[in-house]
């Protein structure tokens, strides 16, 4: 049993399972599928008096669930990599990875899921995922949203927000990946 | 306690998703928007078609109610374009750079990442710098 749900799970039932998060949701309680909104909680729960902006300023006890809700995923992430670790690396496409090749990474070893040349503590890592940490909080709280509830729940009930939202969200990928990575990179 | 299990259960369910199907990972986002699989669009496109049917099907039953009793609403966004767009394009420059969004930040922290600690760090930065500043921003 461990074996097999060791293996990579296939788009085939990652995705399925993925979408089941958005009826699961409201049959526990009525809420709308979507991960960022904790951020403004978490941000809600810390503010001090001092500091007072008003977008903060709401009960913010009611929301308690969705700060369980992260901290579950926090403990499903280290089972899936405590118990249920791949034993192979992530099986890439070939151009894929000769393009990290490219790059001048080293392709991932078996249980690797982020680079070591971007994730590792140095310096100038910590400046760039700090900086783009800032830029994910702040669009994903600017366009109500992010990958779960506008992706997902958004573009599954059909609201066209979303679908301006996810626009946005796959345009500034596209040019992230295609000319700020290798940029910032070289 | 007990009425937030089964938020627990449903949240460890999604980080476990999200580490083995690997969409936590910045290997498998560069391929994405290298159109270099279909592993990622595979994920997206039939987690929006089981929602979709899902919703259709919830939709359809009469006297729908929550585990707490509650009747399930389906739920609806705000009109407007501007603060989508925008908003969407600046999460993608940084979603594209580190190739980390909300949910895999929380599923690769539990993997022991520091770096995704980091990153959570600059998304609560940047979360409330637009609290800060929202007054000012077209919407």
């Amino acid at each position: 049993m461990i074996e097999f749900l060791s293996q990579p799970w296939p788009w085939y039932i990652s995705g399925p399972l993925i979408g089941l998060m958005v009826p699961l949701m409201l049959f526990i309680g009525n809420r709308s599928f979507g991960i960022s909104n904790n951020l403004r909680h978490l941000c809600a729960m810390t503010q001090p008096p001092e500091v007072n902006v008003d977008f903060f300023k709401y009960d913010w006890k009611e929301h308690y669930w969705s700060i369980v809700f992260v901290i579950g995923t926090a403990l499903g992430g280290m089972i899936a990599g405590g118990l249920l670790p791949d034993p192979d690396p992530i099986n890439l496409s070939i151009e894929a990875m000769a393009m990290i090749r490219a790059w001048g990474f080293d392709l991932p070893a078996a249980g690797v899921l982020v680079p070591a040349e971007l994730f590792a503590p140095s310096l100038q890592n910590i400046a760039l995922l700090f900086a783009g940490g800032v830029l994910v909080g702040f669009g994903t709280r600017y366009a109500s949203g992010c990958t779960s509830g506008h992706a997902i729940t958004g573009l599954s009930t059909l609201q066209l927000g979303s679908l301006y939202a996810i626009i946005g969200i796959f345009t500034g990928g596209l040019l992230a990946s295609w000319f700020l990575v290798p940029l910032l990179i070289a | 306690m007990t009425r937030y299990l089964p938020y627990l259960l449903a949240g460890v369910l999604f980080g476990l998703v999200l580490v083995k199907s690997e969409a936590a990972s910045w290997y498998r986002i560069q391929e994405m928007f290298h159109f270099q699989s279909f592993h990622m669009y595979g994920i997206l496109f039939s987690a929006i078609l089981t929602a979709a049917v899902s919703i259709q099907i919830l939709r359809r039953i009469e006297h729908k109610r929550t585990l707490d009793g509650q009747s399930i609403e389906i739920p609806c966004k705000e009109d407007g374009w501007i603060h989508y767009s925008l908003g969407g394009l600046i999460f993608g420059l940084g979603w594209g750079v580190i190739g980390l969004c909300p949910g895999p930040i929380f599923a690769l922290i539990g993997t022991g990442s520091v770096g995704a600690l980091i990153v959570l760090a600059g998304a609560l930065h940047g979360t409330w710098l637009y609290g800060a500043y929202k007054t000012r921003l077209p919407h």
